[in-house]
């Protein structure tokens, strides 16, 4: 006959979302905040992430190329998606030897080694973040400083309040929603990475789950605290609304947190993870020795997830 | 609005030929009439070559309590009662007749004249049912007069009727409902009789809303009958998702059926064929199949004698489209793809669906990205990707502990898979492996004889 039938077994529709059309909508979402903070930093904000995402694609393509063997990998864009979470976590002014220096432990080290993509237990912008601030602590909490934001002279706000240099209700919720204060580059507006929310769930890329459920966390914990330093009035919910919108939280609940691989599979797993999260990245921030704790607890409930995969199970059709 | 409670996926609907009253496809000149067209044994041929058949004459036996008669849809001459080559290319016993006009045997009521009263008992209504060769119509082929037996200590207390017809596509269900509302609904109350409940709930998706208040108007004259609208997700005609979607009753897992939770489903078409049967005589000689697809010129819905060839529907909607690559027995998520057009449609054959080359070819698959979607979408609160994993070590244990068993194969892990991993195939294996070593533990504690 004429044609040529195909045969293969039910379903015959495929989704008409693809890996790479994913990895392009995180990084679509990532692009409001990406403008933001050109716009409170500079020009010097599009050469990090630049950098960053061309060592991430370049170290994934060699060592596809000339270690691993197979098929390249770079097609499906989640090198990028890697690079521009890595230079999210940086700060705008640092140098650009550590910058290709975190996209190497990020790639090579946290995601091409136990397989490359869907198979790392850590997230790998987090494990490049994370190395550097240990490797370079100086130039890692260096932020330039923000116009009108003299009162924070560098400091991140949560390093601000941590050392004691300011009250959290003394901040500008606004300056914090709008990203007008130091930090890294992608942390600093609240408003732009929740826009990246939004298209994200429109796009059906994450489910509301884990971001409402660990900043939730967090309002929660953060008000539990307030009321028991017998904060009243306004201070109440300043201190919840700050830990909030200061710092990495938004950013890492949005779009660290939900990184596929290093999540649960199951609803009530990510559920579990995510408070886990809210839980850690509180008592870091209140009692630990860094200011910041998003990147930590990120990657220590990573490590459980083998563990909630494994006993926390969909609730089957059936079975009470 | 009701629905079913877990997983799901809601694929672009396509009904093209919604809009399309049922049509007549001219009687063919040979039919072929497979001995094997639904679950379990096959029929035993009751004619041989020569023999001369009438329309609505029985050709072959019930080969089992699990099994169903099988009618002559045409009249004319028996030439073969051989092997021939299925949809799929596989050999199968099939009776081919030669037809010589149309000339139905005594006793079958052709008249289009609605009658209600039925005064028959529950067994001479399950035995009529029997006698017409009934199956279920929506694709699974369960022969119907065994689900209506409902069996020693169990209890039905409500027939749900599946007019969800959630394939995309397919229409047949859908026209059955508009164009034969009351002969159904007459056919539903026979059904309530057969099986001793005083409660019926027909479910249809609320992309029908002509269908949901056609038989709306028609079910007030009707005491216990009730339509439900329910939200359109796939796969909600399936059996269990219907009954939950309904009821709220879960079936449980394998080897719990449907009357477990008091529950006997029914297909719409089914449900219309048990009306000719009770009401008028008729057996299951012929229906309704949706011929559709994209490239399709003029997508219909057919009343086709079983045995036509499906090269002939096809022909009547406008012949099989240039960048044709696929043609489906049955609708996209969960029919048959065929290499043969020339076999015949079976009791079990609601539709045809044609899918072009690029639509129908499967993507290259690429790594899991554990996206979780597969297990987002299952119906069944497996988690497929875990499932394919397991059944590609063989690790059969692991399978039959994570319920491998309660899959019912439809196809919304695979379907929404970015990385468009064949995640059903392996689970189908895994589940078929698993399924035989359940029967062969089961055979071997069974005391020997």
């Amino acid at each position: 006959m004429a044609n040529k039938l195909i045969v293969a077994p039910a379903p015959h529709v495929q989704s008409s979302q693809s890996t790479p059309r994913i990895m392009r909508d995180v990084v679509i979402a990532l692009v409001p905040a990406l403008l933001v903070s050109t716009v409170v930093f500079g020009w010097s904000v599009l050469f990090v992430t630049a950098l960053s995402v061309l060592s991430c694609v370049g170290f994934e393509y060699l060592i596809q190329r000339f270690m691993v063997g197979g098929k390249p990998t770079v097609g499906n864009w989640s090198a990028v998606v890697t690079g521009v979470l890595l230079a999210f976590n940086l700060p705008a002014s640092i140098p650009w030897w550590i910058v290709v220096m975190g996209a190497f432990v990020a790639i090579a080290i946290a995601k091409m080694t136990f397989g490359g993509l869907g198979k790392n237990p850590f997230n790998p912008a987090l494990v490049g973040r994370v190395f550097l601030l240990i490797a370079y602590p100086v130039q890692m909490t260096t932020f330039p400083e923000v116009e009108g934001l003299d009162a924070l002279s560098g400091a991140t706000p949560l390093a601000a309040v941590k050392q004691g240099a300011l009250s959290a209700g003394s901040l500008n919720m606004q300056d914090l929603l709008l990203g007008n204060m130091p930090g890294s580059l992608g942390e600093v507006a609240a408003l732009a990475l929740l826009a990246g929310f939004v298209y994200l769930l429109w796009r059906k890329v994450i489910t509301w789950h884990i971001p409402v459920t660990i900043l939730c966390t967090m309002a929660i914990f953060a008000f539990a605290v307030a009321w028991s330093r017998g904060a009243e009035g306004s201070a109440m919910w300043q201190f919840p609304l700050f830990h909030i919108l200061a710092g990495g939280a938004v950013l890492g609940a949005v779009f660290m947190a939900t990184d596929y691989s290093t999540s649960p599979m199951t609803v009530r797993g990510s559920v579990i993870f995510a408070v886990g999260i809210g839980l850690i990245t509180m008592c870091i921030r209140l009692w630990g020795s860094y200011p910041e704790g998003m990147s930590f607890a990120v990657l220590i409930m990573n490590s459980t997830v083998p563990l909630i995969n494994k006993y926390v199970k969909p609730k089957r059709f059936g079975v009470n | 609005m009701r629905t079913f409670p877990m997983g799901g996926v809601h694929p672009s609907e396509n009904k093209l030929s919604c809009g399309k009253a049922i049509e007549v496809l001219p009687l063919p000149d040979v039919v072929m009439i497979p001995l094997a067209q639904h679950i379990g044994a096959p029929a035993v041929a009751k004619v041989a070559k020569g023999d001369k058949v009438l329309t609505g004459q029985i050709i072959a036996e019930a080969g089992s309590f699990m099994s169903a008669n099988i009618h002559s849809p045409v009249s004319g001459t028996v030439t073969a009662v051989d092997m021939q080559p299925n949809g799929q290319g596989v050999r199968q016993m099939m009776i081919t007749i030669q037809r010589e006009g149309d000339e139905w045997a005594e006793g079958i009521d052709r008249s289009e004249t609605l009658v209600k009263e039925c005064t028959l008992s529950a067994e001479e209504i399950i035995a009529k049912i029997k006698d017409a060769g009934i199956v279920g119509m929506g694709g699974a082929t369960f022969p119907t007069h065994v689900k209506l037996s409902v069996p020693p200590g169990k209890k039905a207390d409500a027939l749900i009727i599946n007019g969800v017809e959630c394939e995309p596509y397919l229409t047949s269900d859908h026209r059955t409902m508009l164009e034969h509302g009351e002969e159904l609904v007459v056919g539903v109350s026979i059904l309530m009789k057969a099986i001793g409940v005083d409660r019926a709930f027909i479910g249809i998706e609320n992309n029908k809303p002509d269908a949901i208040a056609h038989l709306s108007k028609i079910v007030k004259e009707y005491h216990g009958v009730e339509v439900v609208p329910l939200k359109v997700r796939y796969p909600q005609g399936g059996e269990k998702q219907l009954i939950a979607a309904v009821t709220g009753r879960q079936v449980p897992p394998p080897p719990a059926l449907p009357i477990d939770v008091g529950a006997v489903v029914c297909n719409a078409s089914t449900t219309y064929a048990v009306y000719q049967a009770v009401q008028k005589n008729k057996p299951l000689i012929e229906r309704v199949v949706t011929i559709t697809g994209k490239g399709v010129k003029e997508p219909r819905n057919l009343l086709t004698r079983m045995g036509a060839p499906v090269q002939s529907l096809i022909d009547a909607a406008g012949g099989l489209p240039a960048d044709a690559g696929k043609v489906i027995n049955g609708g996209p998520m969960m029919g048959r793809a065929m290499i043969n057009l020339s076999s015949p449609v079976t009791k079990g054959c609601s539709g045809i669906t044609i899918m072009s080359g690029r639509d129908a070819g499967r993507r290259e698959a690429s790594q899991c990205i554990k996206c979780a979607k597969c297990v987002a979408a299952c119906p069944m609160g497996l988690e497929p990707y875990f499932l394919s994993k397991m059944a590609q070590k063989k690790n059969w244990d692991e399978l039959e502990a994570q319920m491998i068993t309660s899959c019912i194969e439809c196809g919304c892990c695979q379907s929404t898979c970015p990385s468009y991993l064949p995640l059903l195939d392996w689970v189908r294996l895994g589940k078929q492996t698993v399924m035989g070593i359940i029967r062969q533990r089961a055979a071997a504690a069974a005391p020997k004889k």
